[in-house]
C-alpha cells in the first residue's frame, strides 16, 4: 500500500493549482472556524473572570443572576442563614459593583470594585507590590495590574484616586489569573468600604461565598439555599451559567454558530468542488489503473489518502495561522480575548473530517462506478 | 509454458435490454498462441473493443469462456481478476492514459508499484523498459513534454514493465501520424514480440498489417474466416 499511497500523494501534490486551491479552501475554513470559536471561548472565559479570580467553591446568589457582573443584592439575613446551614464550613459576603474614577485630566473611568469580606479577605488577589493588611488602611484600595491598568494612569502605591467623589489611596498592586471582559480596571477593597463608597440599593450583598465542609455537602447546601428562595451554584456551574447566558441570550452564540457554519460551507464548497474536479480530470486514468489491475479498495484507499492528506494539511495551516494571529494580537493588545482551547481544535477538526469525508465520498463513488471497459471505448 | 496463450469459445455479449438490446459478440471463438501478433480488424461498431475487453478480463461476457494459459479467467473473483490482469496482461490504450503530473519513469513504473515493489526499485526497473523503447533520456520529463509517438512508447514501456504474457493494444496508431504509427508497430514487432509473448492488436489501420502474424476480421459481432484459430 505504501507505494500506492506515494503514487496518490504525487498525483495530488503535483497538480499544484488544484492542491493549492483545496488547501486554501480548507485553511481558510479552519482559520475562520478556529478564530470565531476562539474569540467566543475567550469571551466566555473573560466573562467569568471574577468567578475564577475569587475562586470560591460555591456561590449563593439571587436566582435572576445570569453573569457575575450583573449581581442582584441579597438581604443580610441570607449570609446568616447560609452560615447556619448544615455542611457549611464558612460563608462570607462579596460585593461586586461598578464605580467611576475621576482622572487627573478631569475625565472619568469606569472601574469594577470587588469588596472582600472584612474579616477573612476571602478571594483576595495575589499582590505583586504592597501588603494585603494595608487594605484596612484608611481609604485603602488594591489595583489589579492587568491590560486595563494603564486606564487609571498607571497608579503606584500611594497614588490617590477620586472614586465616586471619595478619596481612595492605592495600597497594593495585584495580579489575577484572568482579566475582565469589559475592558475596565478592577479595584479590590473591603466589603464595608465598598458599600460605603458606592451608592447601593437596599440590599448590598452581591454574593455569599461558601466553603462546604466536604464536596459531598454541596448538594445538601444547594437544597437548603433553594428552600430559602436563592440559588447556590458551584464555581463550574456559575461559569456554565455565564457561558449559557452569552450563548443563548445575547445572540453571540447564534452569531458564532452562523459564522462557523458559513466557514464550514465555504470550506466544503471550495475544497469539495476542487477535489471533485480533480477526480473528474483523472477519472479516465483511474479507470486505466483499474484496467491495469488496481483493486477497487486500493483506489478507494488512494482517494481517502488524498482527501485526508489535504484536509489535515489544511487543518494544520489553518490552526497555525489562527494561533499566529492570536499571538500577534495579544502582543499588541494584552486584553485580547481570543483563546484557543481543545474544544476549538476539536470542533474545527470535526468539521474538516466532514469536509474530507464528503469530498472523498463523492470522488470514491465516481471512481468505483467507472468501468475499465469505458477506457477502451474512449 | 503451453503454446496456447489464450483460448475463448462461444463468447456472447450484449448491451441493454428489451428493444435497446444490442448484440456486440455473437458466439465468438478465438485462439492465440505465444509468439503471435494477432490483429483484430473491422469497421467501427463491429465489436472489436468488446472482444478485446472480454479477452483481457475487463468485461464479463454473457456467455462463453476465456482461458488464459489454462485459467478460466471469468471464474475468478474481482480481486483475483485484478491480480490476473496485473500479472499476465499488459495494456496499451488508444489515448495512452498517462498521468500528466508524474514523470515518464513514474508512469512506466505504475504496474510495478501496484505489484508492491519498492518505489525506488520500481523507478529503476521502469527506466530499463524506457531504455528498451528508447526513452531513457526522457525518464524525468512529464509525458506532456513528449511527442505523441514518444508517449505511445511510454505506454508500451508501462505495459511491458509488468512483464506480461499477453500484450493488448487498442488502436495503437489512432492518435499518431502514419509514419510514427508504422514505426511504433515495427518496434513492437521487432522488440516486444517474442516466443513467450502474445500480442493482440485492435486496429482499423491497414498500413500496419505487415507486422501481423494473423489478421482476424470482425464484422457485426462475428469473426470471419477460420473462427480465429491459428493457421
Amino acid at each position: 500500500m505504501k507505494g500506492i499511497l506515494k503514487l496518490a500523494y504525487k498525483l495530488l501534490v503535483n497538480d499544484t493549482a488544484k492542491f493549492t486551491a483545496m488547501l486554501v479552501g480548507i485553511t481558510f475554513a479552519v482559520f475562520l472556524m478556529m478564530f470565531v470559536t476562539a474569540m467566543f471561548s475567550g469571551v466566555l472565559k473573560h466573562a467569568s473572570s471574577t468567578i475564577i479570580n475569587v475562586g470560591a467553591s460555591v456561590w449563593v446568589m439571587d436566582p435572576a443572576v445570569n453573569t457575575v457582573s450583573n449581581s442582584v443584592g441579597m438581604p443580610d439575613y441570607v449570609l446568616d442563614a447560609v452560615r447556619s446551614m448544615h455542611g457549611v464550613k464558612y460563608a462570607v459576603p462579596l460585593y461586586s459593583g461598578g464605580a467611576l474614577v475621576k482622572l487627573a485630566d478631569g475625565t472619568y473611568q469606569s472601574v469594577t470594585v470587588i469588596g472582600l469580606d472584612d474579616t477573612s479577605l476571602f478571594g483576595r488577589p495575589e499582590l505583586v507590590e504592597g501588603k494585603i493588611e494595608d487594605i484596612y488602611a484608611e481609604n485603602g484600595f488594591i489595583v489589579v495590574k492587568d491590560a486595563e491598568f494603564s486606564k487609571l494612569e498607571n497608579p503606584h502605591i500611594g497614588s490617590e484616586l477620586e472614586l465616586n467623589d471619595n478619596r481612595s489611596v492605592i495600597v497594593g498592586i495585584a495580579k489575577v489569573p484572568t482579566s475582565g471582559l469589559y475592558g475596565i480596571p478592577t479595584l479590590y477593597t473591603t466589603y464595608e468600604r465598598a458599600i460605603q463608597y458606592i451608592p447601593n440599593p437596599r440590599y448590598t450583598t452581591s454574593y455569599v461565598l461558601v466553603e462546604p465542609k466536604s464536596p459531598s455537602d454541596t448538594p445538601q447546601i444547594k437544597k437548603q439555599v433553594e428552600a430559602l428562595g436563592y440559588r447556590a451554584r458551584t464555581k463550574e456551574e456559575f461559569m456554565q451559567r455565564t457561558a449559557d447566558f452569552f450563548v443563548y441570550q445575547t445572540g453571540g452564540g447564534t452569531n458564532m454558530l452562523i459564522m462557523t457554519l458559513i466557514s464550514f460551507i465555504v470550506g466544503l464548497s471550495l475544497s469539495g468542488q476542487t477535489f471533485y474536479t480533480f477526480i473528474l480530470e483523472n477519472l479516465e486514468r483511474f479507470g486505466a489503473l483499474k484496467a491495469i489491475g488496481t483493486k477497487s479498495r486500493e483506489l478507494v484507499g488512494m482517494i481517502l489518502f488524498q482527501a485526508t492528506f489535504t484536509a489535515l494539511t489544511g487543518y494544520g495551516l489553518g490552526v497555525g495561522l489562527c494561533a499566529f494571529l492570536v499571538w500577534l494580537a495579544k502582543k499588541r493588545l494584552p486584553s485580547y480575548a481570543a483563546m484557543i482551547t481543545y474544544s476549538n481544535l476539536g470542533i474545527a477538526l470535526g468539521m474538516v473530517v466532514v469536509i474530507a469525508a464528503v469530498s472523498s465520498y463523492v470522488g470514491v463513488r465516481r471512481v468505483l462506478r467507472i468501468e475499465p471497459f469505458d477506457i477502451f471505448r474512449g | 509454458m503451453p503454446n496456447t496463450a489464450l483460448q475463448a469459445s462461444g463468447l456472447v455479449k450484449w448491451f441493454g435490454e428489451g428493444e435497446a438490446k444490442t448484440m456486440a459478440l455473437k458466439q465468438v471463438s478465438v485462439e492465440a498462441e505465444f509468439g503471435e501478433m494477432v490483429y483484430i480488424v473491422g469497421p467501427s461498431g463491429s465489436g472489436k473493443t468488446t472482444l478485446l475487453s472480454v479477452l483481457s478480463g475487463i468485461l464479463r461476457p454473457n456467455e462463453g469462456k476465456v482461458f488464459v494459459e489454462g485459467i478460466d479467467i471469468w471464474g475468478l473473483n474481482s480481486d483475483q481478476l485484478a491480480d490476473f490482469r496485473l500479472g499476465k496482461i499488459g495494456f496499451v490504450f488508444q489515448d495512452f492514459h498517462l498521468f500528466p503530473r508524474l514523470t515518464t519513469a513514474e508512469n512506466a513504473a505504475i504496474p510495478l508499484i501496484l505489484k508492491k515493489k519498492d518505489w525506488n526499485e520500481a523507478i529503476d526497473e521502469a527506466k530499463k523498459y524506457l531504455d528498451i523503447v528508447g526513452l531513457k533520456s526522457r525518464a524525468d520529463l512529464p509525458p506532456v513534454k513528449l511527442s505523441g509517438g514518444e508517449q505511445q512508447r511510454v505506454a508500451i514501456a508501462r505495459a511491458l514493465s509488468s512483464q506480461p504474457d499477453i500484450l493488448i493494444m487498442d488502436e495503437p496508431t489512432a492518435s499518431l501520424d502514419g509514419d510514427t504509427g508504422h514505426e511504433i508497430l515495427s518496434f513492437v514487432h521487432n522488440n516486444v514480440l517474442n516466443k513467450d509473448r502474445c500480442i493482440i492488436v485492435v486496429t482499423h489501420d491497414d498500413r500496419i498489417n505487415e507486422f501481423a502474424t494473423r489478421i482476424l476480421n470482425m464484422v457485426d459481432g462475428k469473426l470471419s474466416g477460420a473462427e480465429g484459430k491459428p493457421a
